[in-house]
């Protein structure tokens, strides 16, 4: 049984159809990018997997290992093992980055009936987590994402991922507005999470984050559907060739 | 021509019967009475506040204010028993007073634990005996011509007299309790009157508190404050839920002073927070900072007047509500500027966060600037929790109430950020997290 399973999705937003009868599985322990070109509807589905409430699902489902997320709420997908990178991460001024990363944690433990973790512990893990990431500690006491640059919000959503553990985390666009040090950090990073417990669905304009991020397949996006996948390779030839030969085909 | 009769409420009539038999009994001498008297014909000529007086027309007092309640009588034994195990802020270190249904209560205060400097007189006794302190009584309140500080100075009948000697510097801070205790109904009037020295350094921590009764406060504290001192003062409103609060800040400031102020408002049916800060000396900065977290049917309303009377002082004023329910949450700040006042910095700002549908926000910034080399602003916001960022939360698995709590807590932390005692500040930050958890 695949991990996700999309199921002839069709989602609307405002009356205006976004995705169109889309079909895509992500196997366990596969990292499976999806590319497309702007407006093909490569953030809805990142956030209708998360649980986001503006979109209208009208046909079709969403099954995470093998259950319809469709009905779940965003905080219960998490408890699950779903995990959502925000292309553009959140600030959220007033809530201490330590106190927002142990009051998730603790709520997606409590959640899937574990106990909550000790103070020593919750420190030991985030503190090696930070090191990894090149993160400073002292950032961890400021307010989530205020005042961080670009590269230090993704890095940031990195190590959310790393503390959470998930069983499958999507990436929308986390190349989008990093430099190439930063783009290396913050691959390194999820590199460091691939297993064969966990996926990654890793949806991206551009084919350099794959060059960091190697994938086992790639999905080709457009016009709400999935119109191509093939291998690692369709990213170079995506990246040669730009998508223009996928409008027209879906047009 | 014929007379005009003006019709009295229900309230105003009994607060005149009140006065006339109480008069003969209300401690002080000839100058405290003629005091009384004087503030007593100022009601009768104004009657209660209504919604036709500017200042207070988003909480009508008239219509509020159903009925007088009687006189406070001093508490019984039983009564001062029963009211031990009233302790809010038990936690601080502190030099605790209490004063029950109005009036001072030895046994529950701590008399013997005064530092080098300090004095504390209860205004009873003080009027009694004709102490020389009584002198200070009413010295901000004549300046002010609010009706119900004027019923205040007509009633008072006791509270504390504080001294702080020019150069003391009060380490522990002063806990003043107001405790409502008895299961009826009654009316307080307690007036504290804080004067500190040159350079002096003190924390008042006042906190308000009683029982499920209807009763009413109207509480004052005139506060004098001489250059270079530095006074932090924050006041606990958590009345009872059918109580009718009323209380008034009457500050004076001198040159080179440091004032921060908190208000703290989540109890009460009706509250009505006034300040009425002057500055009178030049180079003072201070930062008047308040929060109300309010439910069902509760209405708060505070109303702020920074009248700046000399140039070069900075204030900064910020005041966050929390409102669920049918709640009410008014804000009116008003930031004088008189004519030689210049260079004055004054920054004034109001947000309101709307937790249902029912609650209403109301804020009345005003600036009266008549000096022309000035800095003054003013901001006021209402709305509900940003859903992007409560969609953020909930993504990392933190379900709906408790994200919402997080974004609550950080939208009232930025005004409880402003009092300097930290302990004190962990003490309000539980408050508001215990507020959150009995939301259903």
């Amino acid at each position: 049984m695949s991990l996700l399973e999309i199921k002839n999705l069709h989602v609307e937003i405002d009356g205006k159809k976004i995705l169109n009868g889309l079909s895509l599985n992500v196997e366990k322990g596969q990292v499976a990018a999806i590319m497309g070109p702007n407006g093909s509807g490569k953030s809805t589905l990142a956030y209708v997997l998360a649980g986001k409430e503006d979109y209208d699902v009208t046909e079709g489902d969403i099954l995470f290992d093998g259950e319809s997320i469709l009905d779940m709420d965003p905080d219960v997908r998490a408890a699950k093992g779903l995990f959502l990178a925000f292309q553009y991460p959140i600030e959220i001024p007033g809530v201490a980055t330590m106190n927002f990363l142990r009051t998730a944690l603790n709520a997606q433990r409590k959640a899937r009936g574990e106990g909550e973790l000790s103070t020593p512990e919750f420190l030991k893990r985030v503190r090696e987590a930070a090191a990894k990431l090149d993160i400073d500690p002292e950032m961890l006491k400021r307010s989530v994402n205020v005042g961080f640059s670009g590269g230090e919000k993704k890095r940031a959503e990195v190590l959310q991922m790393t503390m959470f553990e998930p069983r499958l985390a999507i990436l929308d666009e986390t190349d989008s507005g990093l430099d190439i040090d930063a783009l290396k950090i913050a691959a390194d990073g999820v590199n460091r999470l691939r297993s064969p417990e966990r996926s990654f669905l890793v949806i991206t304009h551009y084919q350099r984050l794959l060059d960091h991020i190697v994938p086992d397949v790639v999905h080709v996006l457009s016009k709400g559907r999935i119109v191509r996948t093939g291998g690692k390779e369709l990213a170079l030839e995506l990246e040669a060739r730009g998508y223009a030969e996928y409008q027209d085909e879906a047009a | 021509m014929a007379e005009l009769t003006v019709v009295k409420t229900e309230a105003e009539k009994g607060l005149a019967d009140a006065f006339a038999a109480a008069k003969p009994k209300l401690p002080g001498g000839g100058p405290v009475a003629a005091m009384r008297e004087a503030a007593f014909r100022q009601f009768q000529a104004c009657g209660l506040p209504n919604r036709r007086v500017e200042e207070y027309k988003y909480t009508d007092l008239r219509a509020l204010m159903r009925d007088a309640k009687p006189l406070a009588a001093p508490p019984s034994k039983a009564a001062i028993e029963a009211a031990r195990d009233r302790k809010p802020f038990d936690e601080l270190d502190a030099i605790t007073l209490t004063l029950l249904n109005g009036s001072f209560v030895p046994e529950l205060s701590d008399l013997s634990a005064t530092a080098a400097g300090l004095t504390i007189v209860p205004l009873s006794g003080a009027l009694a005996e004709g102490n020389a302190l009584v002198a200070k009584v009413g010295r901000l309140a004549a300046g002010n011509d609010d009706v119900m500080v004027a019923l205040n100075t007509a009633f008072l009948n006791d509270g504390l007299i504080v001294e702080v000697a020019d150069g003391a510097a009060i380490d522990r801070p002063i806990l003043v309790r107001h405790v409502f205790g008895d299961a009826s109904a009654a009316a307080t009037f307690a007036r504290l009157v804080l004067t500190v020295g040159k350079g002096a350094r003190v924390h008042l921590i006042e906190t308000f508190c009683g029982s499920d009764a209807d009763y009413q406060v109207n509480a004052a504290l005139e506060l004098a404050i001489a250059d270079g001192a530095h006074v932090d003062h924050v006041k606990v409103i958590e009345d009872g839920g059918m109580s009718l609060h009323v209380s008034s800040l009457l500050a004076d400031i001198g040159a080179h002073a440091r004032f921060n102020d908190f208000t703290f408002i989540t109890g009460g049916a009706a509250v009505r927070n006034q300040l009425f800060v002057r500055f009178g000396g030049e180079e003072t900065v201070a930062r008047i900072h308040g929060a109300s977290m309010l439910k069902a049917r509760q209405h708060a309303d505070t109303t702020l007047v920074a009248d700046h009377a000399v140039g070069h002082c900075q204030s900064r004023e910020l005041f966050k509500s929390v409102l669920d329910g049918e709640s009410r949450g008014v804000f009116q700040g008003k930031i004088i500027v008189q004519p030689n006042a210049q260079k004055t910095d004054g920054k004034m700002a109001a947000h309101a966060l709307l937790l249902s549908e029912a609650a209403e926000a109301d804020a009345k910034p005003e600036l009266e600037i008549f000096a022309d080399d000035v800095v003054c602003g003013h901001g006021a916001t209402a709305g509900a929790l940003d859903e992007d960022l409560l969609f953020y939360l909930r993504a990392r698995g933190i379900p709906p109430k408790e994200a919402e709590a997080l974004l609550i807590q950080a939208f009232i932390g930025e005004a409880v950020e402003g009092i300097e005692h930290a302990g004190l500040r962990e003490l309000l930050m539980e408050s508001a997290a215990r507020w959150l958890a009995a939301r259903s």
